[in-house]
């Protein structure tokens, strides 16, 4: 019983962290039709602000990580996404690889190839104790941050002006257009919404961690990708859904597998996404075709 | 109010509008009939702003003020608003939540949400189901939300495309009732539509397209209308 508990927190706060990568990913993809690698990329750079607001009161250094997150990623799509509002999905996926390279290299330019560490939030490391269950800090913040950051998201989709013109775009955006919505002003809300969640992660992944390196983002980015598919392209709800799944398989799995096997882990659950794939290619919440975006 | 002038569409080697010239003022009627592939929804489309550039040339204006070359959110902004075949309205999204996306001409969501409250008084059928989403609803219950989603953007223009395609007779005659209602209201409308005596029932002008080209404009009158569109001309006046 204590241990089931101790990995139902590991599984919420794994999955937790994993619905809140696939829920910025699938927003951008959903709306500007755009698979942006460069995802990962923006989570890095919030991971690599941590180490340079770290003087500052940490209430402070969380508003510029944020803050950064979502210049970045407007950035992203100001300067290299929309020039190509009208290119077909190959050529923005190959460009947003290419940001993502830069982008990178840049980071290396300036900080260095070489991990560094943080210790930011390093008291979240501590544990709780309820009776004989020991649940880490960061468990607990990670799955509250998780649950706020959703509960935003979900308020601002349903009750704003803004939020409701999100969905119809992701839904229609040719028609939304028509029915006056503009759209680079739309994809911009979703880019930056995309960046603060991107922000709120890196900080809940580096507090875990403790450590940052250059290739921070790509895991994240994988796990979003998978998530996105397996809920189904273009539909937020099934992304995130499939992220928190994503993460407590992963956990289940980390927990039930035979040493011998534990190597085989991140096979084994891919091996089951291709399984369950399958049998429904749509993902868990369907799929919509593609269409023109302007 | 709404002026085109030799509206050309082009797909590729396909010349779907050659030259296509109207006029509509406020509270007019001006219906584009015709066969299918006649060009009828792309002049619309060319007129809202709905096709790729490269696709569409000539002059479209309101009041003087040039919309070509505007983007559709511009279009519709400036007033002149599309209601496309097939409806196309937004299924996850409720009735109100239609509406509000309609809204984005308003500075504010307390302007819009009052402006939604008139709209949807207009639409008793709605009114009683404005938390039903949109995919939900029949067939005509989505034509006039469509209808009433492009009232939102307060328009001056209405282009309507096919409005009573796929509806029972019964919701046909609302939807044809509502348009008439509309047009007594002061707006101008632009329909295209295969049902033609109820078209020609309620136009002021009647424009008969073939394979992209106004073979003929009938001023009201039934019979006119009707020995054009079957006649193959006779009976039609000349393009003006």
């Amino acid at each position: 019983m204590t241990r089931a508990l101790q990995y139902t927190a590991d599984a919420l706060s794994t999955g937790g962290l994993y619905a809140l990568f696939a829920c910025g990913l699938s927003l951008v993809l959903s709306v500007a039709r755009i698979a942006n690698f460069a995802y990962g990329s923006v989570l890095m750079v919030a991971a690599y602000m941590l180490l340079v607001t770290r003087a500052l009161a940490w209430p402070i250094a969380l508003i510029v990580v944020i803050a950064s997150a979502v210049v970045l990623s407007v950035a992203i799509d100001r300067v290299a996404f929309a020039p190509l509002r009208r290119a077909d999905a190959v050529t923005l996926l190959v460009a947003s690889f290419g940001v993502s390279i830069l982008i990178q290299n840049l980071v290396v330019l300036i900080a260095g190839a070489r991990p560094a560490s943080v210790n930011f939030g390093a008291s979240f490391n501590d544990a709780v104790s309820i009776g004989s269950v020991h649940i880490a800090k960061i468990d607990i913040l990670t799955f509250v941050v998780t649950a706020a950051v959703l509960l935003s998201l979900w308020l601002f989709l349903t009750r704003s002006l803004t939020g409701v013109q999100l969905r119809a775009a992701a839904e229609d955006f040719t028609m939304s257009r028509l029915a006056g919505v503009r759209a680079n002003r739309v994809i911009a809300v979703a880019f930056a919404i995309s960046g603060a969640i991107a922000g709120v992660a890196a900080t809940l992944l580096t507090m875990q961690s403790g450590s940052l390196s250059t290739d921070a983002g790509l895991q994240p980015t994988l796990i979003a990708f998978i998530a996105v598919v397996v809920g189904g392209m273009g539909s937020v709800v099934g992304a995130t859904v499939a992220g928190l799944l994503l993460g407590i398989v992963s956990v289940v799995l980390q927990a039930t597998l035979p040493s011998h096997l534990l190597p085989y882990h991140d096979a084994i659950l891919f091996s089951i996404v291709i399984f369950m794939l399958l049998g429904r290619p749509q993902g868990l919440f369907g799929a919509r075709a593609a269409g023109a975006r302007i | 109010m709404l002026a085109v002038e030799d509206l050309r569409v082009r797909y590729g080697k396909v010349a779907a509008v050659r030259g296509v010239s109207l006029t509509c003022g406020a509270g007019e009627l001006v219906a584009l009939l015709g066969p299918n592939g006649a060009g009828k929804s792309s002049t619309l489309l060319g007129i809202a702003g709905g096709l790729e550039s490269g696709t569409v040339s000539g002059v479209v204006s309101l009041d003087d003020h040039p919309l070509q070359g505007l983007t559709p959110e511009d279009v519709s902004r400036a007033g002149v608003v599309l209601v496309p075949e097939r409806r196309r309205i937004f299924a996850s999204l409720t009735v109100r939540e239609n509406l509000m996306v309609g809204a984005s001409a308003w500075a504010s969501r307390r302007q819009a949400t009052a402006h939604a409250e008139q709209v949807i008084q207009q639409f008793p059928m709605l009114a009683s189901m404005a938390h039903r989403h949109g995919g939900l609803l029949s067939g005509g219950q989505q034509q006039l939300l469509a209808i009433a989603r492009a009232l939102m953007a307060k328009p001056r223009v209405l282009l309507l495309d096919e409005p009573s395609i796929g509806l029972a007779r019964e919701m046909v005659n609302t939807v044809f009732e509502t348009i008439r209602r509309l047009r007594d209201d002061g707006l101008a409308i632009v329909l295209v539509e295969q049902n033609v005596a109820n078209a020609i029932a309620l136009a002021d002008r009647a424009l008969l397209l073939r394979k992209g080209l106004i073979e003929g404009v009938a001023q009201s009158g039934a019979d006119q209308v009707l020995s054009s569109y079957f006649g193959r001309g006779e009976g039609a006046a000349s393009p003006t």
